[in-house]
């Protein structure tokens, strides 16, 4: 995985973000802008491989305007799930745009998913699938929001990372053998990504977030998740999968600070 | 309308009816910079507020969308808070000017908010002590750079202000003596914000609830929504009868203001949890949630929304 790093995306950032608010006049030089950025993130994280549009293989749904931008709700749908092999989220104008991609396994019903996600600025957010045949297929919604990177986790860091690493997981409906079923994960976790200023020491708080987490459902991967610094605080994930009654829900999450968390959960199946 | 100072030292209570179609017809009356200023209306002896209009701020309310006051002592004068910019803080100066040439001697900074933050530069000259929560430097020093630049672009950098911070922190509690009027000062628990600071006008019993009492403006919930219904009940044993709030009329009755604002709360608390109960994703639940209390809030489409992402953030893990 490419990661655009922090510094460079910052001094990317700096050179092309017009002030805001975008006035309407500027609005052809600001889309060319947004154009050329999206150009050099997406060199960034898929090298040479051509990107497609398209209106039917991924959906993205995001508010046009953020009410928080430090916590801002992304739905991404795949009408045609069984196409799919991962999907991209992508925030172009937040410092480090990578935001999460999730690679789905065997027990995975890849037709939709949900993060929650820090915006830094008014910003294109790309959602691109990758088919299992290996193409490269992006959508993109614009979003007005501001701030939600450097907004201050909690009061202190301290109260920040109380209970870091518990985890709970819903289901929602009731399950049969084959037939999907939609979960929400829940993890507690800071997830400190450099710009918060602790505060009472007036320091930045060092980087701290999940950046690896596995999903799977017995012997099966429901799937894989890379994150970089746009996750939210107390990460939130919701997706599906197909239970076979074989044994719990297993997530293990890992932070970059070598945190390592382990949990499982019974699905509605296995406590039924 | 207590807005409107046509009756200067008018304390009739408003219907909310009244006080709603006063506010709507504020926010659809084009106003200059100069008009959007409204007087000073004196709600109780050498008590003085001007209220804000229900809107956010813009160049032509000049940021001046909080309610701000002044109380005039034997010795001195209190303002809290300066308002929403230096531009209206320098108006509430010029206004004071014009009713007492005593030293303005305590400036309060009721929370974090740059509505009520930033006219604090306005009283420079007068070298106040500013008074604010023990955890108002801190939530300065985390938002108040973040704040002064969008009011910037909104107002001009002249007419935004500086961040100030406050010269006295109060812990919990603090009493200031005006000259034969003591005003009671109370630091909160999270509630409105982290640093919400309310204030009685010990002689005429008078509460400033600041932003912990919003009235006819929907509420902004940036601190703690279960802390908050606390606080409400720690202002409710004050006793106090009358209220000058944070956004609303210059003045009420505090029973039933404080009961609507506690009612809307309650509203978002429970059927946040019922949504996080019922799985419902925040996306879905922003367009959902406390919707019975739509018609009876302006700006109510602009902040129920956040709120209740605030609601999920603290009652999810519950």
């Amino acid at each position: 995985m490419k990661i655009l790093p922090l510094a460079l995306g910052v001094a990317v950032i700096g050179a092309l973000l017009p002030a805001q608010p975008v006035v309407a006049a500027d609005a052809n030089a600001i889309d060319a802008e947004r154009a050329a950025r999206w150009k050099t993130v997406a060199e960034y994280i898929f090298g040479d491989r051509k990107i497609e549009p398209t209106e039917t293989l991924i959906k993205l749904d995001a508010p046009e305007r953020a009410p928080d931008a430090a916590l801002m709700p992304v739905t991404l749908t795949m009408p045609e799930k069984h196409a799919i092999r991962s999907v991209y989220l992508v925030i172009d104008d937040n410092p480090s745009p990578f935001a999460a991609h999730v690679t789905f396994g065997p027990a995975a019903d890849p037709g939709a998913l949900q993060l929650r996600v820090r915006v830094d600025s008014y910003t294109n957010v790309h959602a691109v699938a990758e088919t299992k045949d290996g193409r490269l297929f992006g959508t993109v919604a614009f979003v007005k929001a501001s701030g939600g990177c450097s907004a201050p986790v909690e009061a202190s860091d301290e109260e920040a990372m109380k209970g870091m690493g518990e985890m709970r997981m819903k289901f929602t409906g009731g399950a049969a053998p084959g037939k999907p079923v939609e979960a929400t994960l829940m993890i507690r976790h800071p997830n400190f990504n450099g710009m918060q200023m602790n505060q009472l020491t007036r320091n930045y708080t060092p980087a701290r977030y999940i950046d690896k987490l596995s999903v799977s459902h017995g012997d099966s991967k429901i799937f894989d998740l890379e994150a970089d610094i746009s996750l939210s605080t107390n990460p939130v994930i919701t997706f599906s999968f197909v239970p076979d009654g074989n044994g719990p829900v297993k997530v293990v999450a890992t932070d970059t600070k070598n945190g390592r968390w382990e949990q499982s959960f019974d699905t509605p199946l296995t406590t039924n | 309308m207590s807005k409107l100072p046509s009756k200067p030292a008018s304390i009739a209570p408003v219907t909310r009816r009244q006080a709603l179609i006063g506010s709507f017809c504020l926010c659809c009356t084009p106003t200059s910079a100069g008009a959007a200023r409204l007087a000073l209306t004196e709600v109780g002896p050498d008590i003085f507020v001007r209220t804000g209009v229900h809107e956010e701020a813009t160049l032509a309310n000049g940021g001046g969308i909080a309610n701000v006051a002044a109380i005039v002592g034997r010795d001195g004068v209190l303002v809290t808070d300066a308002g929403g910019s230096l531009a209206d803080g320098e108006w509430l100066r010029a206004e004071i000017r014009k009713r007492t040439d005593k030293p303005i001697r305590y400036l309060l900074i009721t929370h974090v908010h740059p509505d009520h933050a930033f006219g604090a530069a306005a009283f420079a000259g007068d070298q106040p002590t500013i008074i604010g929560h023990h955890a108002l430097p801190a939530a300065l020093a985390a938002r108040g750079e973040f704040y002064r630049k969008h009011l910037a672009q909104i107002l001009g950098p002249d007419r935004a202000g500086p961040v100030v911070y406050p010269t006295e922190a109060v812990k919990d509690g603090m009493e200031i003596d005006l000259g034969g009027r003591v005003i009671r000062l109370m630091a909160h628990g999270k509630a409105h914000t982290d640093c919400d600071l309310s204030m009685l006008d010990v002689a005429t019993g008078l509460l400033f609830p600041a932003d912990l009492l919003f009235v006819d403006r929907v509420p902004s919930v940036d601190g703690s929504l279960r802390g908050w219904l606390s606080e409400a009940e720690k202002l409710k044993q004050l006793g106090a009868s009358r209220a000058v709030p944070g956004h609303g009329p210059a003045i009420v009755d505090f029973a039933p203001a404080m009961a609507d604002l506690t009612r809307y709360l309650a509203v978002l608390r429970d059927e946040t949890r019922a949504a996080i109960a019922a799985n419902l994703s925040i996306a879905d639940a922003g367009r959902t949630i406390a919707q019975t209390e739509r018609s009876r809030w302006a700006l109510f489409d602009d902040y129920n929304a956040r709120n209740v992402v605030a609601a999920y953030r603290e009652l999810e893990w519950e």
